[in-house]
């Protein structure tokens, strides 16, 4: 992919955020910040790739410790977003 | 390995993982489509990391699993014993781990691009071959190094604010303004040097300076702004992910970037938009540094005090009650309590309501959250421009925790600090039932709150949850 077809998925993107940010529910805003959180993690991609590569041992240590730090934030993330979530469930009995 | 990207159904995979991510957020309308949206977010993550796994060739599987196994028990437990009340506190935590995983994913592609595939290996005439970095990624990069490190260390110094392990009073350093410009200008330079050279020595100074402006950032800010910094930081880490994505032409991380980015901006405007200051001013920091000045006279003004059976004889008699809950009844712990006071009301043929300021508690939505633990149902709990106009047909105002939201003087009195911030009109129902542990304290503003003395004022003092326990008691008999 060139610069520019990059460059125009994250101006979009940048456009779909703000619409969908702004029909978030206020009272679910906590819940957002947590989920928030737990999908900027998808750097864990990143994080693979380094672990992944043979050839340079620094950069592959690298690569573990950040998929470490990503999958607590992945795996924490969606959890305690799931934990919230669910007490504003209960409400609807 | 080399021509991976250009694969079409990797491509296509990664952009169903974004897809997956708007729709998680798009979810969070409604408490309704909230569970289904999170559980778009898992799968989106899921397709992710099984694309990238599937693509590459893996030298280290097992301690790829073992590295992913140690995240999700660490995670796992995290998510599971945190306090509502703490929620704060985990998400700052959250953010400095991506901040820091990006600046450890940035220098692992700086000592691997070949990788990567952002370099082409170039043979000189004299000397061994290296891998050159493609220009425009080196830009990426330094970018994404630099934004995960100021992530990073602004999120710590949150993290311990908002923990109690420092003060929440704002350190104001001598001419700070001047040193993180400095700093901002050598990060730009050897930045620019870095483009020119792909210095590791260049590369390496860009980080450090970028961890060192982060906590400079944040330290001048004081308790109070603490929602908006969250936000901020939430901002950052969405933009160093954005830029790690153009690194890696992948647009799952583009487009989360994008949002997260999105999402903290704008959760960053609503904040200030609540406190009436603008974002540079939040930023300078400083605010809440002179407390207590013009205390000293309010004390002596007349007010008037209630008892526990005051309070639960005038809200019995109310056909409307309005809950203003605020950060003191989060740190009393005090929602399980007012929901089983809402609960008798309700049952003597009261209406109970909440009204939500957007900055009661330290971060957006925090009151929501522990009110929903205490199970408040959805549909009585009310933001600001929603119920503002019913204070005036509303019997009894309860203020549990908050103060500067309530203040009246927000609204007339030009010299105060919180001057033109959008307050709560409390002071317009019949009655305000005001909690606070003693008459001395002042809220997070440093001012003094003119409802007190009002006439239709009734001020508690005790500690909320211990309050509104003997509440429930009157109301019981």
């Amino acid at each position: 992919m060139d610069f520019i077809s990059i460059l125009s998925i994250f101006v979009l993107a940048c456009f779909v955020g703000y619409y969908v940010v702004w029909s978030v529910t206020p009272a679910l805003h906590t819940p957002l910040m947590a989920v928030t959180n737990a999908i900027s993690s998808v750097i864990i991609v990143g994080a693979l790739i380094a672990a992944a590569a043979a050839g340079s041992p620094g950069s592959k240590w690298l690569g573990l410790g950040a998929v470490v730090l990503a999958s607590i934030n992945i795996f924490g993330g969606f959890a305690v977003t799931a934990r919230m979530l669910a007490m504003y469930q209960k409400k609807g009995r | 390995m080399e021509h991976v990207a250009q694969n079409p159904w990797v491509a296509l995979a990664y952009l169903v993982a974004g897809v997956c991510f708007i729709l998680a957020l798009r979810g969070l309308s409604h408490p309704t489509t909230s569970v289904r949206g999170n559980r778009l977010g898992m799968a989106g993550m899921l397709i992710a990391v099984v694309t990238t796994l599937a693509t590459h060739d893996l030298a280290n599987m097992v301690e790829i699993g073992g590295a992913i196994l140690i995240g999700a028990v660490i995670g796992l437990v995290a998510a599971r014993r945190i306090a509502m009340t703490a929620m704060p506190q985990l998400v700052a935590a959250f953010h400095s781990l991506v901040g820091l995983a990006a600046v450890l994913v940035a220098a692992a592609a700086f000592l691997n691009p070949l990788a990567f595939d952002i370099a082409e290996l170039v043979t000189p005439m004299i000397g061994e071959p290296f891998a050159a970095i493609h220009p425009a990624s080196r830009v990426e990069m330094i970018l994404g190094i630099a934004i995960g490190a100021i992530t990073f260390s602004g999120s710590v110094i949150a993290f311990l604010k908002l923990n109690g392990n420092m003060g929440g009073k704002p350190i104001l350093l001598p001419a700070r303004h001047w040193i993180n410009l400095a700093v901002l200008l050598a990060m730009l330079f050897y930045g620019a040097s870095f483009y020119w050279s792909q210095g590791p020595g260049d590369f390496w100074i860009v980080t450090a300076l970028a961890f060192a402006l982060g906590f400079l950032l944040i330290i001048p800010i004081g308790g109070a702004d603490m929602p908006v910094v969250v936000s901020m930081l939430n901002s950052y880490s969405g933009w160093a992910a954005a830029a790690m994505g153009f690194t890696l032409h992948n647009t799952a991380m583009i487009i989360t970037g994008a949002l997260v980015g999105a999402s903290g901006a704008i959760l960053s405007y609503i904040m200030c938009r609540a406190m009436n200051r603008s974002f540079v001013s939040v930023i300078a920091g400083g605010f809440g540094a002179v407390a207590d000045a013009g205390s000293a006279q309010a004390i002596d003004r007349p007010w008037k005090r209630g008892s526990a059976d005051d309070a639960a004889f005038l809200m019995q008699q109310a056909e409307q009650v309005i809950i203003v809950p605020g950060y003191g009844m989060a740190v009393a712990q005090a929602q399980h309590a007012l929901r089983e006071m809402a609960d008798l009301l309700k049952a003597q043929g009261v209406r109970v309501k909440y009204a939500i300021h957007p900055v009661a508690g330290r971060m957006p939505g925090h009151m929501n959250v522990l009110l929903a633990e205490a199970n408040v149902p959805y549909e009585e709990v009310f933001e600001l421009e929603d119920i503002n106009a019913e204070f005036a047909q509303t019997d009894v105002a309860f203020v549990i925790g908050a103060n500067d939201v309530t203040n009246p003087s927000a609204k007339t009195d030009k010299s105060s600090p919180i001057y033109g911030m959008p307050v709560l009109d409390v002071e317009k129902a019949k009655t305000v039932l005001f909690i606070k542990r003693s008459m001395g304290g002042v809220g997070y503003a440093g001012v003094d709150n003119e409802l007190f003395y009002r006439d239709n004022t009734m001020m508690l003092l005790a500690d909320a949850k211990k309050m509104v326990e003997e509440i429930v008691k009157a109301l019981g008999h």
